[in-house]
C-alpha cells in the first residue's frame, strides 16, 4: 500500500489522530503526536500493514519552533514502506517510546535523545549513545555551537 | 545478586561485572561490552558504542553535495564503494538524475568486488577469532588482488571516493574486464579451499554450531539485515526486494540458511562470494560502451524535498535519508547503517553464553564500528 492508500484506513481507525499527505515526500504521511504509539502498534500487527521492520527513526531540526521525528517502516510481507513524520515543539520535545514494539527503536531513540534532545517517555534506558555521558548540548540541532565547529569557507 | 552455592550451602556466589573492550583485540575496533557474569556465564551484556563518533551527519550539513562523498567513505572502511553508492543514489533520486548505463554497470561491478573484498576480510578475522590463523593469511592474500583492481581504477586501495553524482569519477582502465575475469578464474576455485580449512575442522564445528542462535522473529525486531538475516532463514535482500541499478537484468541467487547460528552466518557469506563472482561475470559480458559520467555543476543545487534510498552492502541494508531545503548543501543526511542494529542484538544473543562464545558471535555478525558510530 502507498501512503495515499493508508490515509483513509488510518483516518477511520484513528479518528482522533490527524493525518495528512506530505507534499515533500511522496512516501510519507504526517501525523499528530497523539497517535504514538497506538498507530504504530496497529501498523505492526494489522495483517494489511504488517510493518515488521523499523528501518530507522530519526529527527530533523527545523528552527525556530519545530522538531520533526521521522519513522521509516517496511513490510517484508507486502514489500511496502511508510514513512511517518511527527512534529514536536522544539523547546520541549517529548513523545512516547516505541521500544516495546521494535527492539531497535531502543537505540534509535537513544541516539535521537543524544543528538537532538528529544525525550522519549517510557523508554527503558534513555542515556546518551554517541556522545560522552557528561556532554552538554545536542549536536545535531541547528543552533548547536562548539569551539571546534567552524563553518567551512565558501 | 548473591545466592547460595548449591554444592556447599555455607558459601555464597555473586555476580560480577566484567569490562570487555573498548581496546580488546576481538571486538573489531572500539566496541565495549559491559558484561555481568555469573562465574563463566554471561547474565547480561550492555554494548557501549560511540568511541568512533565523528559526527559524519553534522559534517555533511556543512558541505556541498559533492564534498560529502569522501566523507561517506569513512562510514565503513571495508566497503567504501557501497557507502558512496547509497549517498550518491539518494542525491540522484532527489535531483532526478539518472547515471548512464555504463556507470550503472561500473557501480554494480564495484559493489560486488567490494563485497568480495569485505567478505574476505571478514573470513580472515572471523577465523582468527575462533582460533585459526591460516584463513587470515588466505583471506588477506586474495583481498589484495581485489584491492589491486580498485587501485588501477581509482588510485585508492581503501577509501575510494570513486562514485560521483551522475556516474563515476573516471572510466575503467582498458584491460579491466580481462584482469577481473582472470582474477575470478584464478580465485573462484579457492573458495573451496577456504571452506575446506574450516568446514572439515572439528574445533571450528564445536565453536560455531548451535552458538548464538538468532531466531527470525528476533532478527526482524532488532532490525537485523543482510547475510545475518539470511542466515536466520529469511531470504531478504534489497537487491531482490527493491532492485536498483542493473540488478534486475542480472541472474543471481540469494543464499539462505535456516539455523541462525554462527556457522550459518559463515556459510551464507561463503555462498555470497560465489554469487558475487557470478554477477561480476555477467557484468563483464554486458558492460555497455558509452559515457561513464553525466557531468553535474560543481555546486549542485537540489530542489526542496526528501527521500530515502537503501541498498545491499556486504553487511546488510544501508540507507540514506536525505532532506534538501533547495540549497547546495544537505539539510539533513541520515545514514541507516546495518552494524548499528547488529550490535544492539548482542545484548539479546550473548545471554547465557561463555566468553569465548562472545568472540565467535561478535565476529560472525561482521560489525564495523565506524559504521555504527558514524
Amino acid at each position: 500500500m502507498s501512503p495515499d492508500e493508508f490515509l483513509p484506513t488510518l483516518k477511520t481507525r484513528f479518528p482522533e489522530v490527524e493525518f495528512q499527505l506530505d507534499p515533500l515526500n511522496p512516501r510519507a504521511l504526517k501525523m499528530s503526536a497523539s497517535g504514538v504509539p497506538e498507530v504504530f502498534a496497529w501498523l505492526r500487527d494489522a495483517p494489511e500493514a504488517a510493518m515488521e521492520f523499523l528501518e530507522f527513526s530519526t529527527a530533523v531540526d527545523h528552527p525556530p519552533d519545530r522538531l520533526e521525528l521521522v519513522y521509516s517502516l517496511y513490510s517484508y510481507t507486502h514489500r511496502h514502506r511508510l514513512v511517518l513524520k511527527v512534529d514536536l515543539p522544539r523547546h520541549a520535545p517529548t513523545i512516547p517510546t516505541l521500544a516495546h514494539l521494535w527492539q531497535n527503536a531502543d537505540w534509535n531513540e537513544r541516539e535521537i535523545y543524544d543528538l537532538f534532545g528529544v525525550f522519549f517517555s517510557g523508554h527503558p534506558d534513555l542515556r546518551r549513545l554517541m556522545m560522552p555521558e557528561d556532554w552538554e548540548g545536542h549536536p545535531l540541532r541547528k543552533d548547536y555551537s562548539h569551539p571546534n565547529l567552524t563553518p567551512r569557507p565558501d | 545478586m548473591m545466592r547460595q552455592f548449591p554444592a556447599n550451602p555455607d558459601l555464597t556466589v555473586e555476580e560480577f561485572e566484567l569490562n570487555m573492550g573498548p581496546q580488546h583485540p576481538s571486538t573489531h575496533g572500539v566496541l565495549r561490552l559491559v558484561l555481568t557474569m555469573d562465574g563463566e556465564r554471561v547474565v547480561r551484556c550492555k554494548p557501549v558504542v560511540g568511541y568512533l563518533h565523528r559526527s559524519i551527519e553534522k559534517m555533511a550539513e556543512n558541505r556541498t553535495y559533492t564534498q560529502v562523498i569522501p566523507v561517506t567513505d569513512r562510514l565503513d572502511y571495508c566497503t567504501s564503494m557501497t557507502s558512496n553508492y547509497v549517498y550518491v543514489m539518494a542525491v540522484e533520486d532527489l535531483a532526478d538524475i539518472t547515471a548512464p548505463p555504463r556507470a550503472q554497470y561500473i557501480r554494480v561491478i564495484m559493489s560486488e568486488l567490494n563485497r568480495i573484498a569485505s567478505h574476505l576480510l571478514w573470513y580472515g578475522t572471523f577465523a582468527l577469532e575462533v582460533g585459526a590463523t591460516t584463513p587470515f593469511i588466505y583471506g588477506f592474500r586474495d583481498r589484495e588482488k581485489v584491492l589491486d583492481l580498485f587501485e588501477s581504477t581509482c588510485g585508492a586501495r581503501l577509501l575510494y571516493n570513486y562514485l560521483r553524482i551522475g556516474g563515476v569519477s573516471r572510466d575503467l582502465p582498458e584491460d579491466f574486464c580481462e584482469r577481473m575475469l582472470a582474477f575470478l578464474d584464478e580465485w573462484e576455485p579457492l573458495i573451496r579451499e577456504y571452506e575446506a580449512l574450516l568446514d572439515e575442522n572439528p574445533i571450528f564445528y564445536n565453536r560455531t554450531k548451535k552458538v548464538g542462535i538468532l531466531s527470525p522473529e528476533a532478527a526482524l525486531t532488532y532490525g537485523v539485515s543482510g547475510p545475518n538475516l539470511r542466515a536466520s532463514g529469511m531470504a531478504r535482500d534489497v537487491r531482490r526486494e527493491e532492485p536498483y541499478a542493473v540488478y534486475p537484468d542480472l541472474e543471481f541467487d540469494i543464499p539462505v540458511r535456516t539455523e541462525g547460528d554462527v556457522f550459518a552466518r559463515y556459510r551464507v557469506r561463503m555462498e555470497e562470494l560465489r554469487q558475487s563472482a557470478r554477477i561480476l561475470r555477467q557484468c563483464a559480458e554486458k558492460l555497455p560502451k558509452g559515457p561513464f559520467l553525466e557531468p553535474q555543476p560543481l555546486r549542485l543545487v537540489l530542489p526542496e524535498g526528501e527521500t530515502y534510498v537503501h541498498l545491499e552492502s556486504p553487511r546488510g541494508d544501508i540507507g540514506c535519508h536525505l532532506v534538501s531545503k533547495g540549497t547546495d548543501k544537505p539539510y539533513r543526511c541520515k545514514f541507516r547503517t546495518p552494524s548499528f542494529c547488529h550490535i544492539e542484538v548482542f545484548e539479546h544473543l550473548v545471554r547465557d553464553c561463555l566468553i569465548p562464545d562472545i568472540m565467535a558471535i561478535c565476529a560472525s555478525f561482521d560489525v564495523v564500528l565506524p559504521e555504527t558510530d558514524r
